[in-house]
């Protein structure tokens, strides 16, 4: 660049020809210089503010822009990051402890519509009614009419009533998947696994919760995605589940009973192999809770597990138990027998008379009353409700049912004398027919307090549970073994098994108090075999009547006893028990225990 | 010099170009099988857990006695019962092998 000098040559030289100030020219210059520097800064600056203001729009408009997009794109799942997780079942299976499934899951769909989009309310709703017969096409069509925009017809429904109802073309009826709880044996242990229900429901996906039995129980367990894969193994045994609901409905109507519960339980450990109570229901079209009437008498009312009864002379052996454990009697020691027996305004009878004396076994034997009472005297009050207490019968049993669970034993308010004597032959104390179960249980195996369960888990006999002594129990066995053998029991004996056991009659209590004369629970409690048992078998009937040689007869020696013989026929091969030679010849276990050789 | 350079630096850019978009179809195309492969295990356990729920209804006790009792005459199938265990003592013992050999011999 050229530059030009303050004081340019030509113009001063005539300046000065003019006489003029040449230093004037030479401010002039400099001023005309600043105001060219003072541009090309304003220049420049302008310049920059430009090109940071276009910065910050195309900033903004790229954080506008991407907010555009991801408000106005379809939502894509990122695929990426669903790896490795298995489409797996909502809740997880239920299975018996061979395997055999009792409860699983299929997918069905659930039907429900938009009556906005629809083309033909009025043929939609008769075509409907046509394909599921409890639908009434008026009420649908009223419904699908009246503006709503939303509205469910069926919960879940087969494939076969998919299809129909894809069929009708009706672009306002849409299926919604579902996951639908199976129990593919029908009513076979429905009492055991409860059912299940739907719980908060969305068209994409519902709830399935347990609504009663183990399925409520382990509920929490069931749904846990950690342990879907992982099935429920209960201890119960389906065939021998299924054999002991056939025996006990076959013996139900021989013997014209309203109801029927049996119980097989281990006598080792309290795992329970089979647990039936009738009349049943089918799991899968579970009824709803009766409004009216006793609920007693639903299908729903286990009564195993549920029902609360005075069950009679099956608690004598208990007694004897007590008895024998704390030395106050031996099996041949001579117990008072004269009845009838008055104590206070009460009097106890005998069902015949017993002669002036029994030995404490043939008071089990024979199954006095007056002599339990007498035998419970002697132990006192005290001693009898702590071992009452001892084996469990104060509290619900521990069985993972929510309706044992809910299940609390009807105990006298006022544990006097009276109630002593009433309750050592099982009045006046209402436990339900699993307490029983593991009270035999505790005899059958020596005398440790098992812990019933329903579900196969390993558990180890332990002497902290200790009741009675192994010696007691043994010497209560074998009173008991003698009761099938020659005593009320005498049509539960099964050749090769030994059944051991007692028979209780109790009269019903009435509403409104006293005992009906013409109602009873009959029981069988029992054991087999006798010398080294391995299961308690508890049955009992709910007002039973059998008819011999025309007269009307509810002692459970002749209908609980002989449905349990049946049972023990039917349910011992299949678990794979050997019948054994009998011993009934050889002398009872009780002398040679007692004896010195 | 530059011009070898310039142009070395233009033909990595397109290689590296190419291979990234091959990744990139490639991954796509591997995720839209693996989407495949999972609607087909999915569908699949369905239909496992179908079959078998299937084969526990056709098991049901249930049914099988109402089975066996419709078709006694050619099953003549019974209960278990206790007298049908037998004693190993009740099996008849295999022929002699010395005789069979004998009785082999014989024949021929």
């Amino acid at each position: 660049m050229i530059r030009r000098p303050l004081r340019p040559l030509a113009r001063i030289l005539s300046a000065r020809a003019q006489g003029k100030d040449p230093d004037l020219i030479e401010a002039e210059e400099r001023a005309a210089r600043l105001a060219a520097r003072h541009r090309a800064e304003r220049q420049k600056a302008e310049t920059r503010l430009l090109l940071l203001g276009l910065v910050f729009v195309l900033g903004f408009t790229t954080v506008a822009g991407r907010m555009a997009l991801l408000s106005a794109a379809v939502p894509v799942e990122p695929r990426a990051a669903l790896a490795s997780d298995p489409i797996r079942a909502q809740r997880a299976e239920i299975v018996d402890r061979n395997g055999a499934l009792l409860a699983t899951n299929i997918v069905t769909a659930s039907l429900y519509a938009q009556p906005a989009t629809m083309i033909d309310p009025k043929r939609a709703a008769t075509e409907l009614a046509e394909i599921f017969p409890d639908l009434d096409a008026g009420t649908l069509e009223a419904r699908f009419t009246d503006g709503r925009k939303f509205l469910w017809i069926k919960r879940s429904i087969s494939p076969e009533q998919r299809q129909r109802v894809h069929d009708l073309g009706e672009p306002g009826l849409l299926f919604g998947p579902r996951e639908a709880r199976l129990y593919p044996n029908g009513a076979v242990a429905a009492h055991v696994l409860g059912g299940a229900s739907y719980g908060r429901e969305g068209v994409h996906a519902a709830e399935v919760v347990g609504t009663a039995g183990v399925e409520r129980v382990f509920d929490a367990r069931l749904r846990d995605p950690e342990r879907s894969e992982d099935p429920l193994r209960l201890s119960i045994d389906i065939e021998v589940q299924s054999a002991l609901e056939e025996v006990l409905a076959a013996g139900m109507a021989e013997m014209n009973a309203k109801g029927a519960m049996g119980i097989l339980m281990e006598a080792d450990t309290g795992q329970i192999r089979a647990l039936a109570s009738l009349p049943d229901f089918d799991p899968n079209l579970r009824p709803p809770l009766p409004s009216r009437g006793d609920p007693a008498d639903s299908p729903l009312f286990n009564r195993a597990a549920q029902g609360r009864y005075e069950l009679g002379s099956t608690f004598k052996p208990l007694t004897v138990a007590l008895a024998l454990d704390t030395g106050l009697v031996a099996p041949t020691t001579l117990i008072d027998t004269k009845g009838p027996m008055r104590w206070g305004r009460f009097t106890i009878r005998d069902f015949h008379n017993y002669g002036p004396q029994l030995t404490v076994e043939d008071v089990i034997v024979k199954s006095s009353n007056i002599g339990a009472a007498r035998i419970a005297i002697l132990q006192g009050s005290k001693a009898q409700q702590d071992f009452l207490k001892r084996i469990g019968m104060f509290e619900p049993v521990s069985v993972e049912l929510t309706e044992a669970a809910r299940t609390t034993p009807l105990l006298p308010a006022r544990w006097s004398d009276l109630t002593t004597m009433t309750i050592s032959y099982g009045h006046g104390i209402a436990v339900t027919p699993l307490h029983l179960a593991a009270a035999y249980a505790m005899i059958a195996n020596g005398g440790r307090r098992v812990t019933p369960s329903i579900v196969l888990q390993d558990v180890a006999p332990d002497e902290s549970s200790r009741v009675i002594s192994e010696r007691s129990a043994a010497q209560v066995r074998s009173m008991l073994r003698q009761v099938v053998l020659r005593g009320t029991a005498r049509q539960a004996d099964v050749p090769g098994y030994e059944v051991a056991g007692k028979t209780g009659t109790a009269d019903k209590p009435l509403p409104h108090g006293g005992y009906a004369r013409d109602r009873v629970i009959s029981t069988f409690a029992s054991f087999f075999p006798a010398t080294h048992p391995e299961f308690v078998l508890v049955i009992a009937l709910d007002e039973p009547v059998n008819v011999i040689n025309g007269t009307k007869v509810r002692t459970a020696g002749w209908t609980a006893a002989p449905v349990a013989a049946k049972a023990i026929r039917r349910i011992a091969p299949i678990m794979g028990l050997r019948p054994g030679a009998d011993p009934e010849h050889l002398a009872p276990v009780l002398y040679t225990l007692a004896g010195n050789e | 010099m530059k011009i070898v350079l310039h142009l070395s630096g233009i033909v990595l850019v397109a290689v590296c170009a190419t291979w990234a978009y091959r990744v990139n179809y490639e991954t796509q195309e591997a995720q839209n099988r693996l989407a495949d492969l999972r609607g087909e295990i999915a569908s699949e356990r369905e239909a496992v857990s179908v079959l078998k729920a299937e084969w526990a209804y056709l098991n049901r006790p249930d049914r099988l006695r109402a089975l066996v009792v419709a078709h006694a005459d050619v099953l003549n199938l019974v209960d278990l019962q206790p007298e049908n265990f037998g004693e190993a003592a009740m099996v008849a013992f295999p022929p002699d092998p010395e005789e069979l050999v004998d009785a082999a011999g014989d024949v021929e």
